[in-house]
């Protein structure tokens, strides 16, 4: 893989990565403190024409994150990494893959932390034993016949050379997901008002409309709150309609969506309306009418006689929550009363009783998105943990331990090895195994 | 007792913790060692209790919610992760001299929380935004980070005051700063809070990019508090590097863990009242 030009050298540089971090870290600023996607006007109204213009031409606004010399220093970090990686990737393989048992003798003598001594027995049976013993402590040795006795070698953690390697493949399939999402998905917004359905949301950026391939529709809208005013909770009942046909009712809050065909509907604002839905039934002959009336309108329903509407209303802001309804069939006089939003109540005339309730009129503000690289972004950010955890707290421990035949049937044994990170715990834990596996 | 009266004696047992981890330091007195871990072991305990405390109220009071919510409650919780970390360390590397360093951020944060007029101590119910699982585990991970990068820079204060006074004289040990651990030590831990911050940073970033996709379907919207902890991100990915491949250490990783606690710091706290976006619920 390893190419000897200069160009590649670039891309592989760890300068070039220092670089375009940096870079990155201080160009993301801008778009922090310019706020993003306004419109034309209030980017003139703000900082005056010319500046706003240069600003355009920057592309500072209106959406400075995804222009062209943003993208392009991103796609230049995802180059950095893949170059960088293929260019140290193969070195740190061969070092996985090694054949230790071929380290030069000298080299072992030289290495620190190491420790030494001396048996009475010959190298072939304190070599099995020492082989028994590192077992037992987790060291799975392998055996090799050199100069004047035996090496052992033993290791731990070769894989975790590879975590750095995660990391910087976890980010590229991030962006992968990030590019999954934004070509085959789409971001837009609906305002569904309650009782209607549709089949078309409207894209965020563009404001096209974008069909769904089924109906959604809003059965009903409402907003609790807390004691002190503030919002508890909004909901949105919806159902999913394919030909007509319900396939799904959901009651939705803010976190936590309806899916379906890969799209998901999220609430996230409404809009009350001056309007009321008025429900009347007959008692008598359970006949049920419906009417959307606006606020101190009377309404004649089809059952002779009967007006209402709607004269009072009591709420927070725009928001209703009791209404002075007044009601009559033309028999004696007219009913006044109050009623909570939502509530129902039975009315009793002279010749008849009726139930009445009443509900402000609301549209849901839903977000509308489908994104099929979620998961992938998602795979990414698991492997940059796994990797994370991998190449900080993880490391390659190495073991040789070279039995020498000394004259009298005896032997000398050097035990030494190293870590590629934390080699102070290393030390300690080389010393404690060598106090353990002297006895043998 | 209430929580708020556990936590403003919380603030008064960090300011005294201060002043003992103080003393050990300059006037070199042992004796107090043992006295000063004690004392912020039990502060510790007293914020502990504090935060269950206004954890138990909130149900009381029939809102039921995590105390991790608005700017009262996250400084609050970010004074007791540093102080957890810091104790941690403390018991790791059994050296308090770090203390005189890393615990006044402690103080200053529960000075703030407690004294600041620009925040609330009000428990206030969830806005829907806010009622979700994620909640605890992004606000939680997020501030393990910023308490490592908290003391990392307080580490990397302490090395570049040995640094200064080592270029003008011989280390002497009876001098005041020849009772700070050699510079080896300060870099060797401030390198290591550093590594622990980035992980958890990267795990808060995450949740939090996980939790914005399931309130409003996009993990990533580039808000200026996503933007900055990104920013963050980038400063400690810097930092990192230019230690493993470019043997970076000393002086200049020390100005890095300040940079990166400025960084820290303007996520944290800037954004939410110089800048206006979707974090900004938690300005009040």
């Amino acid at each position: 893989m390893k190419n000897n030009n200069s160009i590649w050298d670039f891309f592989a540089s760890v300068k070039l990565a220092l670089s375009t971090l940096f870079i990155l870290s201080i160009t993301s600023i801008i778009g922090t403190i310019i706020p993003q996607k306004e419109t034309a006007q209030q980017y003139i109204e703000r900082y005056g024409e010319a500046t706003a213009n240069l600003f355009q031409i920057l592309s500072f606004t209106p959406d400075m994150y995804s222009s062209v010399w943003f993208q392009s220093l991103l796609g230049l970090l995802c180059l950095n990494i893949i170059i960088c990686s293929l260019d140290r990737f193969p070195g740190v393989w061969r070092q996985i893959k090694a054949d230790n048992l071929n380290t030069p003798l000298n080299r072992l003598e030289k290495m620190t932390p190491q420790h030494q001594w001396q048996s009475h027995n010959p190298p072939e049976s304190i070599a099995s034993s020492l082989k028994s013993s590192l077992s037992l402590s987790g060291w799975k040795a392998e055996e090799r016949a050199v100069d004047n006795g035996i090496l052992l070698f033993a290791q731990k953690g070769a894989i975790t050379r590879t975590g750095v390697y995660i990391v910087h493949v976890s980010i590229l399939v991030i962006f992968v997901g990030a590019i999954i999402g934004s070509t085959f998905g789409f971001k837009g917004s609906v305002m569904l008002p309650e009782t209607r359905a549709t089949d078309k949301i409207y894209a965020f950026d563009t404001q096209k409309p974008i069909d769904l391939g089924f109906e959604v529709r809003c059965d009903r809208f409402n907003i609790e709150f807390y004691d002190n005013g503030m919002p508890k909770s909004y909901r949105s009942q919806l159902t999913v309609l394919e030909n007509g046909k319900v396939v799904k009712e959901k009651a939705i809050v803010v976190n936590d969506p309806l899916v379906h065909k890969g799209i998901t509907f999220y609430q996230s604002s409404y809009q009350p309306y001056q309007e009321f839905m008025l429900t009347i039934t007959n008692k008598k002959t359970g006949v049920s009418e419906t009417a959307f009336v606006s606020y101190q309108e009377q309404h004649s329903f089809k059952e002779s006689g009967l007006r209402s509407g709607i004269i009072n209303a009591e709420g927070r802001g725009e928001n209703i929550s009791r209404m002075k309804i007044w009601f009559t069939d033309d028999k004696g006089e007219p009913s006044l009363f109050w009623l909570d939003d939502g509530e129902q109540v039975t009315v009793e005339r002279t010749t008849n009783n009726y139930t009445v309730s009443a509900k402000q009129m609301y549209a849901t503000g839903l977000q509308v998105a489908k994104d099929p690289g979620v998961w992938t972004v998602y795979t990414g950010c698991f492997m940059m943990i796994l990797g994370l955890i991998v190449a900080f707290f993880m490391s390659h421990q190495r073991i040789w331990l070279y039995i020498r035949e000394e004259e009298g049937n005896k032997s000398s044994i050097l035990m030494a090895g190293n870590a590629n990170k934390n080699k102070a715990g290393f030390e300690s834990t080389l010393q404690a195994l060598a106090q353990r596996i002297k006895k043998v | 007792m209430d929580s708020s009266q556990l936590l403003g004696i919380t603030t008064f047992t960090y300011l005294f913790s201060t002043i003992l981890y103080a003393a050990i330091f300059i006037f070199k007195a042992k004796r107090l060692e043992t006295t000063a871990t004690i004392f912020t072991v039990i502060a510790l305990l007293i914020q502990t209790a504090g935060i269950g405390l206004r954890w138990l109220e909130s149900y009381q009071i029939g809102i039921g919610r995590a105390p991790l919510t608005n700017m009262y409650e996250s400084v609050v919780f970010f004074a007791w992760t540093i102080i957890l970390t810091y104790l941690i360390i403390e018991w790791k590397y059994k050296t308090r001299i770090i203390g005189a360093f890393a615990v006044p951020f402690a103080f200053l944060a529960m000075a703030y929380a407690s004294f600041s007029s620009e925040i609330t101590k009000e428990i206030s119910p969830l806005i829907p935004a806010l009622q979700s699982n994620w909640l605890i585990a992004h606000v939680v991970t997020c501030f393990i980070g910023y308490a490592a990068f908290a003391i990392a820079a307080a580490l990397g204060i302490m090395y570049l005051i040995k640094n200064t006074s080592e270029t003008r004289q011989s280390t002497n040990d009876s001098t005041l700063l020849g009772s700070l651990p050699p510079l080896k030590v300060i870099d060797d831990i401030t390198h290591k809070t550093m590594v622990f911050g980035f992980l958890w940073l990267s795990v808060g970033i995450i949740t939090g990019a996980i939790w914005a996709n399931s309130a409003w379907g996009t993990y990533w919207s580039w808000d200026p508090k996503e933007t900055w902890s990104l920013i963050t991100w980038f400063v400690y990915a810097i930092t990192l590097h230019a230690r493993y491949t470019r043997g970076w250490g000393g002086t200049r990783i020390a100005w890095l863990a300040l940079l990166g606690f400025i960084s820290v710091m303007f996520t944290y706290y800037g954004v939410n009242f110089l800048l206006s976006g979707l974090h900004s619920y938690g300005s009040n």
